[in-house]
This record gives C-alpha cells, sequence and structure tokens, in this order.
C-alpha cells in the first residue's frame, strides 16, 4: 500500500487514475478508515485531498458557495455567512457523528460514501446542490442526487474524485431546514431524513420548494410531489397534508432494527411537514 | 509495504517517526513514540477515547493516518499538565471524582479543553452534547459534566 498527498487536483487525479489497483480517496477519512480496520477495503493507493487549497476552502462564488471536497463539517459550523445562507445544510453537518467525527467529515466524504441514510445528502439535494468531479477526462459538475447510485455505490468512475460541492444562490425570502429522527437524542443513524428549500414571495406565498428524503430508499428521493404541493402556498394545514402525503408515498424503505416499513413512511410525512414550517419561518425571517 | 517518514510537532516538541501507509495516528502516539496516554476503546471512531487536536481541531486519532500528520500540529494528554502541576481541568475531575476505570478520562479531557477554547461559558446542554461522543461506562456522566462546568466558572476567573 502506498500513501500519497498530492498538492494539486491533476496530481491526485493522475495518482487515482494511474494506480492499476484500488485507489481511495482519503478526505476526512471516517469511513476509509474504518473500512481499512475491518478490511472491508484493502487499496494499493490512498490519496490524501487535504494538501489541494482548493479541497480544503470554502469560497462564496458567483452569489453561491463552493465547498471544498475535503472541508470539514467543524469548518462549515464556523462560517457565519454559510450558516446564514443554508442553515438546513449547516444542521445536517452538524448531525454527522460526534464533534470529534465533525472535525473530520465532509459533505463530499458522506455523499460518495452513499449510505442511504447520510443526514448531509438530503439536505444537500433539496438545495439543489451539485458535486464538481474532476478525473482523466476533465471536469463535470452533476447534481448531488445523482452521485449515489446504490448503497455504498457511486457513479463517479474510474480515477474521478468530488473536488467541491457548490451551493447556488439564493433568491430572496429563501431558507432551507433538516430534520431527521433517531430514537435518542445525539449519535445516531437517521431512521428517516427530510431537507426541504423554500423560497417565498413578498406576501409568504411558496414561490419555489424542492423536499428531499433519506433513509426511506436505496438512495435519496427527491419529492417533485411533495414540493409541488406547497408551491403557491402559504403552507396551510391542505397543503401540509399533501406533501406529507406525497413523502409517504414516495417512500421504497426497508425494515431493519432502526425501523420498520410502516414507521418510515410515516414519519417521512411528519418530518416534511415539520421541516417545511422551519424552512418557511426561516425563510420568512421569523426565526434565524 | 514500505515505511513512509513523517515530520510533525507532538505538544510542541518536533517529532519524527516512521509509519506503514495504514497505520493510525493512535498506533503512531502509542506505540511508536510511547505516548500511551491516549487509548484506545473502539477504533473506529465511535467513543472519543483516542481524543487528540490536529492543528487544534479535535479528532479522534484512530481515524487519522500517522501519514496525515506530516507538518501537522498534534496536541495530545501528555501536553496537558504544566509539569507537576495539573491543568484546571484535570485538577476538577479528580475534585469531583469524575472518573472511575480511567480508560475514556484522557479523551474526554482533550475534549473538554477543545471545548473550553472555544466555548469558555458553556451551557450544561452544550458541554453534554459537545462530549456526545466520548462514552464513559464507569460515572453516568454527571461527575464528567460536573468538572466541566466548575472548571469553565474557574478558567473564566468568575
Amino acid at each position: 500500500m502506498r500513501f500519497e498527498a498530492p498538492e494539486t487536483v491533476e496530481a491526485a487525479v493522475s495518482l487515482m487514475a494511474g494506480e492499476p489497483g484500488n485507489a481511495q480517496a482519503l478526505a476526512g477519512g471516517t469511513d476509509l478508515l474504518v473500512q481499512l480496520k475491518t478490511g472491508r477495503v484493502s487499496p494499493d493507493l490512498i490519496v490524501d485531498l487535504k494538501r489541494i487549497p482548493s479541497m480544503v476552502a470554502i469560497t462564496q462564488e458567483d452569489g453561491g458557495f463552493r465547498l471544498g471536497g475535503a472541508v470539514p463539517a467543524a469548518d462549515m459550523l464556523e462560517d457565519d455567512a454559510l450558516k446564514a445562507a443554508w442553515p438546513g445544510i449547516c444542521e445536517a453537518a452538524h448531525l454527522v457523528g460526534s464533534t470529534q467525527v465533525m472535525g473530520r467529515a465532509s459533505l463530499a466524504g458522506n455523499l460518495c460514501t452513499s449510505s442511504p441514510a447520510a443526514d448531509t445528502v438530503p439536505a444537500m439535494v433539496a438545495a439543489s446542490a451539485t458535486a464538481r468531479i474532476v478525473g482523466p477526462d476533465g471536469s463535470r459538475d452533476l447534481a448531488v442526487e445523482d452521485v449515489p447510485s446504490g448503497v455504498q455505490k457511486n457513479s463517479l468512475k474510474k480515477g474521478e474524485v468530488v473536488e467541491s460541492i457548490y451551493l447556488p444562490p439564493r433568491p430572496a425570502r429563501s431558507s432551507d431546514a433538516y430534520l431527521r429522527f433517531i430514537p435518542r437524542t445525539e449519535m445516531d443513524i437517521a431512521v428517516v431524513g427530510c431537507g426541504v428549500s423554500i423560497t417565498l414571495d413578498e406576501g409568504g406565498i411558496v414561490t419555489d420548494a424542492k423536499v428531499a428524503l433519506g433513509a426511506v430508499a436505496i438512495t435519496v428521493q427527491v419529492v417533485e410531489a411533495g414540493a409541488k404541493a406547497i408551491i403557491g402556498s402559504k403552507l396551510e394545514d391542505a397543503a401540509l397534508d399533501a406533501l406529507a402525503a406525497a413523502c409517504s408515498a414516495a417512500c421504497k424503505p426497508i425494515n431493519d432494527k432502526r425501523g420498520t416499513i410502516e414507521f418510515r413512511t410515516d414519519v417521512a410525512g411528519v418530518l416534511a411537514k415539520r421541516a417545511a414550517k422551519i424552512a418557511y419561518d426561516r425563510a420568512a425571517g421569523v426565526t434565524a | 509495504m514500505s515505511q513512509l517518514q513523517i515530520s510533525t510537532t507532538v505538544n510542541g516538541d518536533p517529532v519524527e517517526f516512521l509509519c506503514e501507509p495504514d497505520e493510525s495516528l493512535m498506533d503512531v502516539l502509542r506505540d511508536r513514540l510511547g505516548l500511551t496516554g491516549t487509548k484506545e476503546g473502539c477504533g473506529s471512531g465511535d467513543c472519543g477515547a483516542c481524543s487528540v487536536t490536529v492543528d487544534g481541531r479535535l479528532v479522534c486519532s484512530c481515524l487519522v493516518l500517522g501519514a496525515e500528520a506530516q507538518g501537522r500540529q498534534i496536541g495530545t494528554i501528555e501536553g496537558m499538565a504544566k509539569g507537576e502541576k495539573l491543568h484546571v481541568l484535570q485538577q476538577k475531575f479528580l475534585e469531583h471524582a469524575a472518573l472511575q476505570c480511567g480508560i475514556c478520562t484522557p479523551g474526554i479531557l482533550v475534549a473538554a479543553e477543545a471545548l473550553l477554547k472555544e466555548n469558555p461559558d458553556p451551557t450544561e446542554t452544550e458541554v453534554r452534547y459537545w462530549l456526545a461522543g466520548n462514552l464513559c461506562r464507569c460515572t453516568g456522566y454527571d461527575k464528567i459534566i460536573r468538572a466541566v462546568m466548575d472548571a469553565a466558572t474557574e478558567m473564566r476567573g468568575a
């Protein structure tokens, strides 16, 4: 096994693409190190991305935010402008493991690990975030929801890494929220997670929305019918009930030790209503 | 596997070591540098017993490769007391009997010190959430929380 810590994206891609065996990119390492220890992966090459300046930087770009592929959650939670623009993304990042894990774990890592229950992924999808993927054939931007392709599988090709996550510019009166259900208060894996992003007009009517669910299917689910149910409303009870019904209908969950199919299906609707209300109040300036 | 030569700083002192590419920083600290205050609980980032700081950021050293330490500033429990003089947190842990078997204690002290640097006046809830990744099977946590709160008060000079 080799360990490399290149200082440019080009060098990282060249190393990853040129390795004939198994090459693993190392961002925060909170999954990779566990897999190394248990023997689930035995890479021939580990490429640490954290010496690459763009990989560890949060920058404002064209009115949005670009978060380097190895930016730890802890850095995000110290960025006041990011927290103000994307409170839902930040609260999802704040739910990833312990303080220690947040010192390392990144959005891009959470995305590429492709756990169905990843907390930050529904929040990023609701935000219409894109992943900038670099590889031997150059760079491409992919919608976040198109990165996970299965349980712990992603659509990256050999030699590709996520250089950054881009959060687009926010219109006025826009905000987001992320909620998950766990049976305790901290340090657990989502039974259901829900991200909602909302934009309001001056009269408080929802003009745009995106709703995403985690842990209710093999990959993150975009619930277009849920967004349609609240667009044009002020989140009156009927709109919220329609949102909940659409979210429950979008669930294709499994039974496991954390929750049953029936429970997940029901809770998805409950969380969607609550997350929508939080995002609405934030967008209206009622709450931070 | 060929070993890597790493130059780093541990508790302010320059340190050089050789390690395997897949060797964790925790194993390097304990087995190569003799800094056995950092404990292995789970080895998978769940328990916090191996907590250290890397460039000031609190992490689990079992989830960091030794090779990643190149050029970084590592902080461990061994850097906490100044000679014979205990850190306020250490003193308060003794006064409050905030430990029993002691395996989790170094990690909790390192984590609590990182908290108080960032937030010198935390609420009890903030302390509990910050330390949620530091598991203790002896104390039931209450004395730990009280010791941290008391240390915070004393460190603020209040």
